[in-house]
């Protein structure tokens, strides 16, 4: 570390990074690109394999015959769910006393902040029935769930009808190590939440629940069911849950073991895995494998009713039974048995799932992108803002050619620059204050006022903020009492750059995905903006960088990774719909990306809008 | 304090009546004929009022009986029971006068769910003195290895039970003898006993190497000493806690390895008798099993002149129907056990098997084969129940084919769900691993009487207990306990300790909560699969539950007028202990593969990152003088060599 003692050495080497700085940067925002884009290449990547002991060696022998039962099962739960007119709690309470399990139900009444048109519910009232296996050999102390969600119209009744199957076939075995649990659970996600909440006896977001009579002790995994057909193609596995949390990579490779093992076509993503990873069609398959993994991990929602079990540090994932168009089906036996041996082999651990990796990308369902391999790509974007913090550093602590009382004149500057540093941060926040809580809070004033529905008048009032706060530069300089000078913009970009480097960094620790796509595009912005550049012209491009854009684009390029791709006007119904099922998600089950992008996000933005239009 | 004192001795007193007052109830009838009930219950209760005033004078040297009631072995008071049918079976009125005696039984009680429980009970009792030094070196019935260990540790009392599944309450009723999940230990030491933990940890081990069990993980991070909650159930006159000393380990696993020496114990081994039918296959593929051992000092006669030992082994088993039955609603020993019943054994006074029939009166619910003409009625949990009983020391018993296969087949298929009075829950609630919350909820499912109850919670020490967030609250409103005894526990010392008295209002649910902090532990502390959990052992629920018998006021049709005007106060109220589920609760686990990880950082960060402040520190900084020009230096060595001082 010569290099930093010798004050020549340190003086050129910071002369190099201050001189190469822009094509410092370019070259770091190119090479973190292409080593993201890298990440799907098959050769650079790591097969799955099982870190867990207790489940490594395939040795359960899986038996269960009764699928066509099962079937019949999921009709008659289908006629009766038909009378209800919902879940048919008394057909349930009694079919899984009738198996010899101890049955309870949990009563829930939610409402929505406004309308989800979604899925057509405000005021939502439920009940959930479970069922508890008792393990023989255990004193309550351990659980495992299966769960399979009563949803409105014909769907998910060959769902119910298997657990109920499994539960009768599960109740004759002796092997049990933990207590199994066998949840429906109605209004899929809001009763989960309900279930969750009122068996860890918390309460995060307001929901109404009657407590539950019966546990199982501490859940070790979960498993969620999800099957509307009599047979199916193929088995997907969804495992992107609340705040982009994955579950251990060991339940995804269980799965993918047992697939291989009893021969289930398995996709994730919807995505078959193919063989031709040297071909150019191949690796675009892997690319967009994962891109719409991190897609759906960038959104922070639950993709399954497993998605709310992450926060209680259970292992879950969603199992989805899809039956397309092709030849080779599966019937309802196979993925029982599959079931009954995921099961078998979680009652085997012995402690939780952990040996695993709790992070990772997968860009197909046999190889797997760590943390360790995905991190660089972000760092290398990251690292562009610390350079540029960095440069401005050494700029404002060297002022380029003065005399001696340039050092008056510095002095000079410095005062008025605390101001105007603190002025525009404490504005853009009160901004993103006002972005967080008004939507909601004048949803009925603007109803009144205005010829839309709550749920438009919530998006709508998001967006009007939005579009206000980009009159901020305006609003600040009428407070401030000097003129902006080069030092105060050099000031309030320095603070700016090393805000948004801290809010990314800690961003892509917890949500790996989230925090690359926002570096992707504010990572440039901030890297160049300055007063001096032709305003219009970067003006334009800020916006179009900005979140809400960010967004708006990932709505159609997810829609294109789909192969559902929308034309325009499709595209922005699409786009207001997500923003309201954003704001939902927080409210309901504590998703973290709305305030993320309301409280801190955003007004990161707005500074560096500040910076553009500094006077 | 002094009104914590108060109540303690009150909850003393309480407990003393109670022993004293279902000393009375014990008696029992035996009539011909399983069909003739009318009449079984008009002559029982006639008999009943009979006794009641009979007995009055001895109902203080008739307390240790009175208990063995509580305890709800059926058959107990044996010595009573009269014949009418069959003078043959008739049992002598006085304990034979033998120095020792051994008796055997097993009680089969078919439950609502269509499992079925059975409770052996094998009792040995011996007129011997192991205290004060007494050498006692011949041995007849009673095991020489727990008479060793009496008199080596001098144990006043000692109870040890071993189980492996939950009693399911909700769905079995109680239990004969309640245990809770994993193994558990108490032990009154006598008086004279002078270094208690000592004698504690030494006999800890003994019983870790007798019993085959993980016992000698017993040490004082889980031993407690409850203040009021486990009493001496044999005749004692030590009741200061300070000699009393329990612990529970949750996590120990029970299998074959500890019934074999369990078995071993009795006198017949189990070569003979009832013990014929333990075999570990059978036992163990069920949904409950337990196993016991219970020694204590007991009165030799009914004026308690003397004392004998009582060695009392006990082993309760639930075959579940969906498993074990094959989901049919029938039940023979053979399909329990996979074993018949061929003699008694040849060293017991008494071998008996009782089927619990009392839900079954007029055989509508199950029948039983063969049938048998002995009934008895005993006072069980606080509730009258019939029994079918068979002899086993009766050749008759075993018929022609000289081996008795008891079947039991039901009629009907569906059973309601029992309601027990008094039944517990418990559970960790929050999530993240900082903090959480301990929930006891207890049940009073009684429609108009409240009761107290006891409840004893030890919690290991890495679970920090903020005890001033402690709540209890029944019906919605704070309901404050009238004695609490508190231990607050030592980092890696002692657990905390925590007894209350509650009332629990009639049909209400009271919930006990309080807020605890995970600790972090040493690294060195973690158990070998940290990432499974730690254990927090049951708590411990004993309370005097109004008697099911009293409450039942619609029964005036069985009952003579005259009997039924008072509430009758002798079957007012019963002792009940009940165990709530052990928890299973997550610390804050590093990974472990750490240590690597951080030698690697370390390492680096200190050679890269001190290395170069080191470097910077200490190096002394100079000015560099720029080097003389060639000509300067050649004129130098010139003036060097001249002498004169250099430029």
């Amino acid at each position: 570390m010569g290099l930093l003692s010798d004050p020549n050495r340190r003086r050129a080497l910071i002369n190099l990074l201050t001189r190469l700085n822009a094509p410092i940067c370019v070259v770091c925002y190119m090479a973190g690109v292409a080593w993201f884009m890298g990440l799907a290449f098959e050769p650079f990547t790591l097969r799955t394999y099982m870190s867990e002991n207790a489940m490594g060696s395939t040795m359960v022998e899986e038996q269960f015959p009764a699928g066509e039962r099962a079937l019949v099962t999921g009709r008659e739960f289908a006629a009766h769910k038909k009378k209800a007119d919902g879940m048919p709690v008394d057909w349930l309470v009694k079919t899984m006393q009738a198996q010899g399990l101890e049955v309870f139900t949990q009563s829930f009444s939610r409402t929505l902040p406004f309308p989800d048109e979604n899925k057509e519910r405000y005021f939502v009232k439920g009940t959930n029935v479970y069922g508890i296996l008792r393990a023989p050999r255990a004193p309550r102390t351990e659980a495992l769930v299966l769960s399979a969600p009563c949803s409105p119209g014909s769907s998910n009744n060959q769902a119910v009808g298997l657990l109920l199957g499994l539960a009768q076939y599960f109740r004759s075995q002796i092997f049990w190590a933990k207590d199994i649990i066998f949840l429906v659970n109605e209004h899929d996600l809001i009763g989960m939440q309900a279930w969750l909440e009122g068996y860890h006896h918390t309460n995060t977001t307001g929901m109404d629940w009657s407590p539950l009579q019966g546990r199982g002790g501490s859940i070790q995994a979960a498993l969620s069911l999800e099957l509307s057909s009599d047979v199916i193609t193929s088995l997907d596995l969804v495992l992107e849950g609340l705040n982009g949390q994955l579950p251990n990579l060991d339940l995804a490779n269980l799965f993918y073991a047992f697939c291989q093992k009893i021969g289930v076509i398995c996709t994730i993503q919807g995505k078959l895995q193919r063989n031709d990873w040297d071909s150019v069609s191949g690796y675009s398959h892997a690319v967009q494998t994962m891109m719409l993994m991190v897609m759906k991990q960038a959104s922070g929602r639950p993709w399954g009713d497993h998605g709310l079990f992450l926060r209680y540090h259970i292992e879950a994932a969603s199992i989805k039974g899809i039956n397309s168009f092709r030849q080779y089906k599966t019937d309802a036996t196979t993925v029982g048995r599959l079931l009954e041996g995921m099961f078998r082999k979680l009652n085997n651990l012995l402690e939780r799932l952990h040996q695993s990796y709790f992070f990772y990308l997968m860009p197909s369902l046999s190889h797997f992108v760590s943390i360790g391999y995905y991190m660089p790509a972000f760092g290398l974007i990251a690292v562009i803002l610390l350079l540029r913090a960095l440069d401005l550093w050494v700029q404002l602590v060297t002022p380029p050619s003065r005399t001696e009382d340039g050092i008056v004149d510095t002095e000079q500057q410095a005062s008025p620059g605390v101001l105007s540093v603190l002025t525009p941060l404490v504005i853009s926040h009160l901004t993103g204050v006002a972005l967080y809580t008004l939507p909601i809070r004048f949803q009925e004033m603007a109803v009144e006022h205005f010829p839309v529905s709550e749920t438009e008048a919530v998006v709508l009032t998001a967006i009007a903020i939005y579009t206000a706060g980009l009159a901020l530069p305006h609003n600040t300089h009428r407070l401030l009492t000097g003129e902006g000078t080069e030092q105060g913009w050099r000031v309030l970009k320095l603070a700016a750059v090393l805000y948004l480097a801290v809010l990314l960094g800690c961003t892509a620790l917890i949500n790996f995905s989230l925090g690359f796509i926002l570096a992707l595009t504010l990572v440039p912005v901030a890297a160049f903006i300055t007063p001096h550049v032709p305003k219009v012209l970067s003006a334009f491009i800020l916006v179009i960088l900005s979140p809400a854009c960010t967004l708006l684009f990932s709505v159609f390029f997810f829609q294109e990774l789909l192969e559902m791709p929308v034309n325009f006007p499709d595209g922005w119904l699409l786009y207001l719909s997500v923003i309201s099922q954003g704001i939902l998600d927080h409210s309901l089950y504590g998703s973290l990306v709305y305030p993320l992008i309301a409280l801190l996000v955003y007004p990161c933005w707005l500074l560096f809008w500040n910076i553009l239009f500094w006077k | 304090m002094a009104a914590y004192r108060c109540s303690y001795s009150a909850v003393l007193l309480i407990l003393c009546i109670c022993s004293v007052s279902t000393a009375i109830d014990s008696e029992e009838t035996t009539l011909t004929g399983a069909h003739h009930v009318g009449e079984v219950d008009n002559t029982q209760t006639a008999t009943e009022t009979g006794e009641q005033t009979t007995e009055q004078p001895v109902v203080e040297e008739r307390r240790w009986e009175a208990i063995d009631v509580e305890e709800a072995t059926p058959g107990d008071s044996d010595i009573d029971e009269k014949d009418t049918s069959a003078p043959e079976t008739i049992v002598p009125l006085t304990v034979p006068q033998l120095k020792d005696d051994f008796q055997e039984e097993l009680v089969i009680r078919p439950l609502h769910s269509g499992d079925i429980y059975a409770s052996f009970q094998f009792r040995t009792l011996w007129e011997t003195d192991f205290m004060k030094g007494n050498k006692v070196s011949h041995y007849r019935l009673f095991p020489k290895s727990l008479g060793q260990v009496i008199s080596k540790f001098s144990v006043q009392e000692l109870h040890i039970s071993f189980t492996q599944g939950y009693w399911r309450t909700m769905q079995w009723g109680q239990p004969f003898l309640p245990s809770p999940p994993g193994a558990e230990l108490w032990v009154w030491f006598q008086d004279s006993v002078t270094d208690v933990d000592g004698m504690w940890k030494e006999l800890t081990n003994v019983l870790s190497g007798i019993f085959c069990a993980s016992l000698n993980f017993i040490d004082s991070t889980n031993t407690v000493q409850p203040s009021a909650s486990f009493k001496p159930l044999g005749i004692s006159n030590v009741t200061d806690h300070r000699f009393l000393r329990y612990a529970t380990l949750p996590r120990e696993i029970v299998c074959t390895e500890n019934l074999t020496p369990w078995k071993k114990l009795l006198p017949c081994g189990s070569k003979a008798g009832l013990a014929v039918l333990l075999k570990s296959e059978k036992l163990f593929h069920s949904s409950f099993h337990s196993e016991a051992v219970h020694i204590r000092p007991v009165c030799q006669d009914l004026l308690c002149k003397t004392t004998s030992w009582e060695l009392r082994q006990t082993l309760n088993v639930v075959f579940d129907l969906h498993t074990s039955g094959q989901g049919k609603r029938e039940w023979s020993l053979f399909k329990m056990f996979s074993r018949t019943l061929t003699e008694a054994c040849p060293l017991a006074s008494s071998s008996k098997i009782y089927i619990d029939i009392t839900d079954n009166p007029q055989w509508e619910q199950f029948e039983l084969s063969p049938a048998t003409p002995l009934l008895s009625q005993a006072l069980v949990l606080g509730d009258r129940r019939t029994f079918s009983v068979y002899d086993l020391t009766q050749q008759i018993t075993f018929g022609t084919v000289r081996s008795l296969n008891l079947l039991i087949r039901w009629k009907s298929n569906e059973g309601d769900m029992l309601r027990p009075l008094l039944h517990a829950e418990r559970y960790v609630a929050g999530y993240g691993l900082q903090t959480g919350e301990i929930h006891t909820l207890m049940y009073n499912n009684h429609p108009y009487r409240s009761f107290p109850v006891l409840l004893l919670d030890s919690v290991p020490w890495y679970l920090r207990l903020y005890i001033h967030t402690l709540t209890v609250t029944s019906k919605g409103k704070h309901n404050k306990p009238s004695y609490i005894h508190y231990q607050p526990s030592k980092d890696r010392v002692r657990p905390h300790l925590l007894e209350m008295l509650i009332q629990l209002p009639p049909n209400s649910v009271t919930e006990v909560t309080v807020q605890f902090e995970r600790a972090l532990l040493k690294w060195t502390e973690y158990t070998p699969d940290p990432n499974h959990g730690f254990y927090v052992g049951s708590s411990v629920i004993s309370s005097l539950v109004p008697s099911i018998a009293a409450m039942d006021t619609n029964s005036t049709l069985e009952r003579p007028l005259f009997s039924s005007f008072f509430p009758c106060k002798e079957e007012s109220s019963y002792f009940v202990r009940i165990y709530t589920e052990p928890l299973l609760v997550n610390l804050p686990t590093p990974d472990f593969s750490m240590p690597y990880n951080v030698i690697c950082l370390t390492c680096t960060v200190v050679a890269v990152g001190y290395g170069s402040l080191y470097n910077l520190l200490t190096r002394s900084f100079q000015i560099e003088e720029p080097s003389p020009g060639l000509a300067k230096r050649i004129a130098n060595v010139i003036r060097k060599v001249r002498g004169v001082p250099p430029l």
